[in-house]
């Protein structure tokens, strides 16, 4: 008790020596103004924060070597697995009928993290390589889009391959010379690469336009556009359907596009789980030189995670830029990456589940508590130490073998 | 003194992790259907030789051949297929991975005839074949290393150390599963510092001593050599 005490005191006197400068003096025309209730409430919630959080602490150390049964959350959802992905399914396809304009938006952003959290966590959640610049990939997918339209009039149903494949490549590419590092030197070599995309697209302005961006059309359904008057030799939807014009089915379309491209996704990583890639990839992750003694080689198996990952990335961009109708460099900056990667991690690393869920909360709380955009930081941080002390393996921790004697084999 | 054709030949063999020499002009043989063992004291380099026979590190001088083929440059994973399996020391099993999934890990394809021979040496892994592999006891986790090598149904299979950390009871239960493996018609090349059990379980034995070979011989003949008495064996 002593301890917890002491513990919050500190913590307490280091916030205050910390918020009295930030908070605690304001410059009002030349002089400055002292406002010293401010850091002494700071610290005051600090101090108590502390106290809890030593609380906690102690009792989750008392809950150690205790069998810990799985929480009732956790027994439901593994028993109504199957209703739960039909309901989900449902809902989502349910989802953009009823929502306005900008939800819908938001709900396309939202799928396109869940398509780039999924990607990743192939690379991070099962092959284990800690990628810091996997937005570079994304915004190849969506330059690709972008400068191909430009140059080459192409259309947004021949950049979504091209797209996947430039990015793979990119992402081959790069793994060559980084695939014998491991850990934080992989991770430094990833963010500078991240970096080296960003600064090129930014100022190779004859190319890319730098700073300003390229304007990016909008996909069509089989020719049909999706705008209110056909271009020259075109058909629009709402004319061939014989339906009044909304500016909105072309987002719902996209919408529904996606949804269909994350499903492929989630669908394919789950085969891939199960087939010897997969499982090479999760015992490379644990230990290399057992691998190699196995006679597995693992360039190509490391090449392959990174592939795809960087290929999933692709497909996000290509959508991205669909999406935005527009795109610049900064949508690709480090804190993208960081935000993907804040993703994997808090869904749980290698759960395809929580990565979903993840990326939804991630996109959608935010609209959400725009009201309190000034506090965003804030609330994300406490959300990011509350989950790592609560569930430091993700939301939905990727559970495997429990203990029961196994039919198989 | 040893009239079967050999499976392995390293002939003048040097090692050196980065500028360190580790090992140094080293010869040997293990014959098929054979049992040798490799004893020798602590950092001796008897992990760094088993290591570079799958080319981790790569062997600076001298030869490798196996199985009639010089394997001194291929890449590991290829040496590892031509019928050329490691435990490695320290076990290394993937403890997140189910006992199942790490035996699949060992062979290219899941051999179900291989399976059940394993089972039937270990039935343990039978047993627990949904558990996470890191639950194990260390001595299961041996026998779960040995079970993975054994998967891609290796010629000649290298052993580093599999008495280590293991109880007296373990130690001999693995060893017995060793020497039916043998019988079933896999070479057996042993490290060992666990001399007493090695050079009782082996046909031939080598002493290695600072990277050197010094002594060569039958099992019966290191066990009754006073030197090797006096240095490995405890006096007793």
């Amino acid at each position: 008790m002593p301890r917890k005490l002491w513990d919050a005191v500190l913590a307490g006197v280091v916030a205050l020596l910390l918020f009295v400068p930030l908070t605690g003096v304001s410059l009002s025309g030349y002089t400055l103004e002292g406002h010293w209730q401010r850091p002494l409430w700071l610290a005051v919630g600090v101090v108590l924060g502390r106290l809890l959080l030593g609380w906690f602490l102690e009792r989750r150390q008392r809950m150690v070597g205790t069998t810990r049964r799985p929480g009732w959350i956790t027994a439901w959802i593994d028993d109504h697995r199957p209703y739960i992905v039909i309901a989900a399914v449902i809902g989502a396809l349910l989802v953009p009928w009823w929502i306005g304009k900008y939800w819908l938006n938001v709900a396309i952003l939202a799928l396109i993290y869940v398509l780039l959290g999924l990607g990743l966590n192939v690379v991070v959640g099962l092959a284990g390589l800690l990628d810091l610049g996997f937005v570079a990939f994304y915004a190849v997918g969506a330059y690709t889009y972008a400068l191909g339209h430009h140059y080459f009039a192409l259309s947004f149903w021949a950049a979504v391959p091209l797209g996947a494949m430039l990015a793979a490549g990119f992402g081959v590419v790069l793994a060559f010379p980084v695939l014998r590092m491991h850990g934080d030197y992989l991770a430094i070599v990833t963010l500078g690469f991240g970096e080296i995309i960003r600064l090129i697209l930014n100022n190779w302005l004859e190319v890319t336009g730098g700073p300003n961006g390229l304007r990016v059309p909008f996909p069509s359904l089989f020719g049909m556009d999706f705008g209110r008057r056909a271009s020259p030799g075109h058909v629009t939807l709402h004319e061939f359907l014989n339906i009044p014009y909304s500016n909105e089915y072309r987002d719902i379309f996209l919408y529904l596009l996606l949804f269909l491209v994350v499903c492929g996704m989630v669908f394919l990583v789950r085969r891939l789980r199960r087939m010897p890639l997969g499982r090479n990839w999760e015992a490379l992750r644990e230990d290399e030189i057992a691998c190699r003694s196995l006679g597995i080689q693992p360039v190509t198996v490391k090449l392959s995670a990174f592939g795809l990952g960087a290929m999933t990335a692709g497909v996000g961009g290509v959508f991205f830029a669909a999406s935005q109708g527009f795109v610049n460099p900064t949508s690709f900056t480090f804190l993208e990456s960081a935000h993907i990667l804040a993703i994997v991690v808090l869904g749980g690393m290698g759960s395809t589940g929580g990565v979903i869920v993840a990326a939804v909360v991630l996109t959608v709380l935010p609209e959400v508590l725009r009201d309190f955009a000034e506090y965003r930081g804030l609330l994300f941080g406490c959300a990011m130490v509350l989950m790592m002390m609560w569930r430091p393996r993700g939301l939905m921790g990727i559970r495997r073998a429990r203990f029961h004697r196994s039919e198989v084999g | 003194m040893n009239q079967r054709e050999p499976i392995l030949k390293v002939r003048g063999v040097d090692v050196a992790h980065g500028h360190t020499p580790v090992l140094h002009d080293v010869t040997l043989e293990v014959g098929l259907g054979e049992i040798v063992t490799l004893i020798g004291a602590n950092g001796a380099g008897k992990s760094t030789l088993l290591m570079s026979l799958f080319g981790l590190p790569r062997v600076a001088r001298g030869q490798v051949v196996f199985a009639g083929q010089e394997i001194t440059a291929l890449p590991t994973h290829r040496i590892a297929r031509l019928g050329l399996a490691l435990v490695p020391e320290g076990r290394r099993i993937f403890p997140a991975m189910t006992v199942r999934e790490n035996l699949v890990m060992g062979g290219e394809s899941v051999n179900e005839m291989v399976l059940e021979r394993i089972h039937g040496l270990f039935p343990v892994l039978h047993d627990r074949a949904g558990q996470r592999a890191g639950t194990l006891s260390g001595g299961e986790q041996q026998m779960l290393a040995i079970g993975r090598a054994l998967m891609g149904r290796p010629r000649l299979l290298l052993l580093d150390e599999p008495s280590l950390g293991l109880a007296p009871l373990m130690i001999r239960r693995i060893f017995q599963a060793l020497r039916e493996i043998v019988v079933e018609g896999t070479t057996l090349f042993l490290v060992e510092q666990n001399a007493n059990q090695a050079l009782r379980l082996a046909d031939r034995g080598y002493v290695l001593v600072n990277g050197c070979i010094r002594m060569e011989g039958s099992g019966a003949e290191l066990l009754d050599n006073p030197e090797i008495r006096r240095a490995y064996l405890g006096g007793h």
